[in-house]
């Protein structure tokens, strides 16, 4: 079947989504990123393997946080980075997204990173470039964000070592969350036996059981006895009343506190793919516990970006 | 001018035809239908040997993009589009630009295709005006000017008070109202149908509901203001169950269904194809196969096209950016003989809804090959193997889930008024 | 071919860098062979003395053409390098490529005074302005023939000599 990531060898050409990656291809990734994770403790943090490529971040929709992630990660292999924040320039001129890109493309740059707010926009720029420049997907709409579940992936690897006997659960608004859904996929295809979905139903997407996960609606039984516990961040526009009645309401129902969190395993850890809002998803204690790793994420997810973009730089044609 | 047609096999669903039988067609009507007819009767003659020749489709939805933003699309291209598929008669929703709200433009629109002599445009004209849902147009002034029913295209009306009140209208006149039925709040912003494609796509899903619960509105309205009322594009089982229950009690309805349903689900999206950006969403496989068992036994009563050509600058966006709709007139009559062969259903039965049973719903006396009838006719080739691509369709669209793909069956000659309004590089004239 | 004693062969070595072991030496192990070397001579040098090993994958030269392929444990230098004395142990050395990458990735720890380098085997195949200051064998190969260095049942070293296929 046409996977549009690989190319006509098998190799990684894109990340587009963590749907359609092997369980060998993730855990590539992973190792890869294992040997990636000293060069940050060096004085020199730097290895010249992307020296004299070109990296562009061209963000459609802001985001400097995962910008500026990819940015550290490129610099660290050697790379040049461009931004671009095509939010405030080109776009709001008029020019299409096709239009950008074929700009883009005439700069020669070899890697694009890109987030956009529309799901399906990496895999359409990917369709459009020549063979030998390469797409990373830094989020589209609720579709995807493969980064940050390689990422996930990776810490729970970190300080679970095997997935084949986990309890992963993942709290908060699954409906709008291209995270929730990349995580879903890595945590499948590397073989957790239980994924739990916990939310109220108005922000669980249809049929999300066919992906593969238990829904709860109780939060107090979904983290009964899990390992790992993923926090999801609740945007504003969802507690006006629409979807969610107020912040104060949802945190009562689907907060994080620390009585919940003894609920699920003594040594379960804590994540959040950031930024955090304190008070709303999850206590401020429970966000500075020992079991919280969400600190940790952001290092391993440079690390991890590292490897994606070494990967997918060392496909020749 | 005379044109006998040889040897063809008729289908002709009205008059229960389906023979091996020559036509002669003479001054813009059928003179005569019958075995070997005498060739000299007739000035040209089409060897139909080996060809389907049936009446002249009424297609009952499709987009000419007139009055439109002349940017590709015209009348004139797309109705030889629909001459290429076999398409004599043609229905089109008011959502043009100018919205067709104002007996002025129905008559200009009439007046143009009438002088392009490629077929007959029955326009349906605006219900409320702007299409806003919330004032009645001049309802019976546009139907003088030749607007032969009333729809909301892709509006639906959200206030049922003036849904009531313009069934009510529309009733005092016998008129018809075509709408397709979706809730306008539980299908804002949906993209494709709700379900586990939407859910691992990340695109906004539209649940049957929305299509149900307005199918339940408004046939309830029918039945108590005793409205004539076809429903356009049904894309769910459960809406033609709300269908088949409503006819068994006496409600004036009658519905089709877009040439898309019948092949593709949501699955087919795949990889965000665009062309694949259809309202109404492609849904499941289950709706699917019950809008196939629907035809058969008689709850659909047509099929159509649903045209609708996009320029492809629309196409290349990311998917919810995109333009919707697809090119699909030259398309419908393969697709239909596709859908006999595959689920071995009686052809005749599928012609009929395509030509004799549009006819009925237009309340016009077309699609059949009566005798003394206007000599509209589409003559197939079931064996003709073509590749759809941006050559092969007349079309300025060529937005199609087809693309790419390979078809059996093409539409080789159209004849309308009497005259061959389309030839396909195959047909040879003998005089 | 009469392939040469491993175990003599490490044996002269150690006794070579014995020599010149002092207070500012940094031993350190190209992976895997070097590394391997350096594990089984360490535990007989006299004194204490700080080690580490390097992986060189991101230093490579053929990255464009072979892409990624990281086969060893990440690099390990957890001691000071500025103004040390490395001794950069290897088992066969050929091109000098390997040593040049592994020789960018020391520079990125930091500034040694003095680099060594210390291996069993020398191909003559230099293509580099590189050699090693201390060789126990010099032997002559073809192009497509692999020397390696591989750990028998009985724990000892021996030679292992691979024909590919181009």
């Amino acid at each position: 079947m046409f996977n549009p990531q690989l190319n006509n060898k098998g190799n990684l050409n894109h990340l587009l989504s963590i749907e359609g990656l092997s369980k060998e291809k993730i855990i590539q990734i992973l190792d890869t990123a294992e040997s990636f994770l000293k060069i940050g403790e060096r004085d020199v943090k730097k290895v010249p393997i992307l020296r004299g490529k070109t990296v562009c971040n061209v963000f459609f929709e802001n985001s400097t946080r995962t910008r500026t992630t990819f940015e550290i990660a490129a610099k660290r292999l050697s790379a040049d980075v461009i931004n671009l924040n095509v939010a405030t320039s080109s776009q709001s001129k008029g020019e299409t997204v096709l239009d950008t890109i074929n700009n883009l493309i005439a700069m020669n740059a070899d890697i694009f990173v890109v987030r956009h707010s529309s799901s399906g926009a990496a895999h359409f720029i990917a369709s459009h470039v020549k063979p030998n420049i390469h797409i990373i997907n830094a989020g589209d709409g609720n579709h995807s964000h493969p980064t940050q579940g390689l990422l996930d992936a990776f810490t729970i690897r970190k300080y679970k070592t095997n997935f084949n006997n986990l309890k992963v659960a993942i709290v908060g608004d699954i409906l709008n969350s291209r995270v929730a859904r990349s995580n879903i996929h890595a945590l499948n295809i590397l073989g957790v036996p239980e994924i739990r979905v916990i939310a109220p139903k108005t922000l669980l997407p249809d049929e999300i059981e066919k992906l593969g996960v238990h829904v709860f609606y109780d939060i107090d039984k979904g983290l009964k006895d899990a390992d790992v516990i993923m926090m999801l961040r609740i945007q504003n526009e969802r507690m006006d009343g629409i979807m969610l009645p107020s912040q104060e309401e949802y945190f009562k129902t689907y907060g994080l506190n620390q009585v919940r969190l003894d609920l699920a395993k003594k040594d379960a850890i804590v994540m959040h793919p950031g930024p955090m809002n304190r008070g709303v998803e999850i206590d401020s204690a429970v966000a500075d516990s020992e079991q919280s790793v969400i600190l940790p994420q952001v290092t391993f997810g440079i690390a991890v970006r590292m490897a994606v973009m070494a990967i997918l730089a060392g496909q020749h044609s | 001018m005379s044109i006998l047609i040889k040897n063809g096999r008729v289908v002709d669903p009205k008059n229960n035809i389906d023979a091996i039988l020559d036509i002669l067609v003479v001054d813009g009507k059928i003179a005569e239908l019958n075995k070997n007819l005498d060739s000299k009767k007739a000035k040209q003659i089409i060897d139909a040997s080996n060809k389907i020749v049936m009446p002249g489709i009424i297609d009952l939805q499709l987009n000419l993009r007139e009055p439109g933003n002349q940017y590709k699309s015209t009348l004139e291209s797309e109705m030889k589009a629909a001459n290429a598929g076999g398409v004599t008669g043609m229905v089109c929703p008011p959502d043009t630009t100018p919205i067709l709200d104002e007996p002025g433009l129905v008559k200009m629109l009439k007046n143009k295709s009438e002088a392009l002599k490629l077929g007959n445009v029955y326009p349906l004209g605006a219900l409320t005006q702007k299409l806003s849902g919330k004032l009645l147009t001049e309802i019976n002034d546009l139907y003088e000017s030749g607007c032969i029913g009333f729809s909301q295209a892709e509006k639906p009306i959200q206030d049922t008070e003036v849904l009531y009140r313009s069934f009510q209208y529309l009733s005092t006149f016998n008129l018809k109202a075509f709408l397709r039925a979706e809730d306008a709040y539980l299908s804002e912003k949906g993209i494709i149908n709700a379900g586990e494609i939407s859910t691992r796509l990340g695109l906004k899903g539209i649940q049957s509901i929305s299509e149900t619960t307005a199918i339940n509105k408004i046939l309830e309205i029918a039945h108590l203001t005793k409205t004539k009322v076809h429903l356009n594009k049904i894309s769910t089982a459960d809406g033609l169950n709300l269908v088949k229950i409503a006819k068994k009690n006496g409600v004036k309805v009658t519905c089709d269904v877009s040439i898309h349903q019948i092949f593709l689900t949501d699955n087919d999206i795949g990889f965000f194809n665009t062309n694949c950006f259809l309202k109404p969403p492609l849904r499941r496989e289950s709706d699917r196969i019950k809008i196939i068992d629907s035809i058969v036994d008689g709850t659909i009563d047509a099929i159509c096209s649903d045209h609708s050509p996009v320029n492809e600058d629309n196409k290349l966006k990311p998917f919810a950016e995109s333009e919707h709709g697809a090119s699909s007139v030259e398309l419908l009559m393969p697709l239909v003989y596709k859908l006999s062969e595959d689920y071995k259903i009686d052809l005749g039965l599928l012609i009929n809804k395509i030509t004799n049973q549009p006819s009925g719903i237009l309340e016009i006396n077309k699609g059949s090959l009566s005798v003394n009838s206007d000599a509209d006719i589409c003559i197939f080739d079931p064996e003709h193997s073509w590749e759809i691509n941006s050559k092969s369709l007349i079309s300025e669209g060529k937005n199609t889930p087809f693309f790419n793909q390979n078809l059996t069956g093409k539409v080789s000659s159209t004849i309308f008024n009497g005259n061959i309004v389309f030839t396909g590089s195959s047909v040879i004239l003998k005089n | 071919m009469n392939l040469p004693n491993a175990e003599n062969l490490i044996e002269s070595l150690k006794n070579k860098i014995n020599e010149m072991i002092d207070e500012n030496t940094v031993l350190i192990g190209v992976q895997r062979g070097g590394e391997l070397i350096l594990q089984k001579i360490l535990p007989s040098l006299g004194s204490a003395v700080a080690t580490g090993s390097i992986d060189t994958s991101f230093y490579r030269d053929d990255f464009s053409s072979r892409g990624l392929k990281i086969k060893n444990k990440p690099s390990k230098i957890d001691t000071e390098i500025n103004g040390k004395h490395i001794i950069l142990i290897d088992d066969v050395f050929s091109s000098g490529r390997t040593v040049r990458a592994a020789m960018n990735e020391i520079f990125d720890y930091g500034r040694p005074d003095k680099i060594t380098l210390a291996v069993l085997i020398d191909r003559n195949e230099q293509e580099l302005p590189i050699s090693p200051q201390i060789c126990i064998e010099k032997i002559s190969l073809s192009k497509n023939q692999h020397l390696e260095l591989v750990l028998d049942e009985n724990k000892k070293f021996t030679f292992h000599l691979k024909e590919s296929h181009v």
